[in-house]
């Protein structure tokens, strides 16, 4: 039996949009309101997860051909690097610091290092959530 | 009347609405006899029920507390877009692992089509 999984398909594409542009929404927001890397990293991996739902695996890998678990590597190291970074400035461990500047869209902005180390979050929580669920779902 | 007069009766009235929407496809959860009834009731009454009620709090945060939410937008949107197509996935997974109609049904359209396939695809083979 052939299945036809045209609606599924469409609705996943207009709403995995959604779902990743309101994780984006919700990593940059942390610093103020409810948000942040944890919570934006999850949503992206459930995000990428219908993707993979609603597509098979190996269509999925070649559209996103990234190593999940070099993504959690790479986080790990920007979480750590932050914190080395501030030896450079000769400042405790992890020590961050903010400064405003004129971005040309968005006015008047303040900047924070923390941003990185939640970018490092952010990273990490997409790598193991994905590497976890794709191994439970390749095995055989 | 005053705008926030008029605006607290229309909230009022959303959200109430809305919740009894909600309630009306809890009953129609538990009375009606079947899969397919039942995910009629519990998707349309509650989609329905559901962007009330987030209309009904959007439009109060508006006009009480002048902030617009575009994160209730979005939800509206969401649960509009995604509500149906749950329904339509459960309701399509449980025909095709043959849960039974309700014994009164009259029609089944989509029987004729899947055996239909099942017998071209058994003469391809």
């Amino acid at each position: 039996m052939k299945i036809n999984d045209v609606i599924l398909q469409t609705v996943t594409k207009a709403v995995s949009f959604i779902i990743l542009t309101f994780s984006v929404f919700l990593f940059f927001a942390g610093h103020n309101n409810p948000g942040g890397g944890f919570i934006g990293g999850l949503m992206t991996a459930s995000g990428l997860v219908l993707l993979y739902l609603a597509y098979d695996i190996e269509t999925m890998k070649s559209v996103i051909p990234i190593d999940y678990k070099k993504l959690a590597a790479v986080g790990l190291f920007l979480a750590v690097a932050t914190g080395i970074g501030s030896f450079l400035f000769k400042v405790p461990f992890l020590s961050h610091t903010f400064a405003y500047k004129y971005l040309p869209i968005l006015g008047k902005t303040e900047l924070a290092t923390v941003l990185i180390f939640d970018l490092g979050v952010y990273f990490t929580v997409i790598g193991v959530t994905m590497t976890i669920i794709l191994t439970i779902g390749e095995d055989e | 009347m005053n705008i926030n007069e008029i605006t607290s009766w229309i909230v009022s009235f959303l959200i109430l609405v809305g919740s009894l929407l909600s309630l009306l496809s809890a009953f129609g959860i538990l009375r009606l006899p079947d899969v397919y009834t039942r995910s009629h009731a519990a998707t349309k009454a509650a989609t329905l029920g559901v962007i009330c009620i987030l209309s009904g709090a959007f439009l109060y945060f508006w006009v009480f507390q002048g902030y617009v939410s575009a994160r209730l937008l979005l939800g509206i949107l969401f649960v509009f877009v995604t509500a149906p197509v749950a329904g339509h996935l459960i309701c399509r997974a449980a025909y095709r692992s043959k849960v039974p109609l309700w014994e009164k049904s009259v029609q089944d359209d989509l029987k004729k089509v899947l055996t239909k396939e099942d017998y071209q695809h058994q003469a391809e083979n």
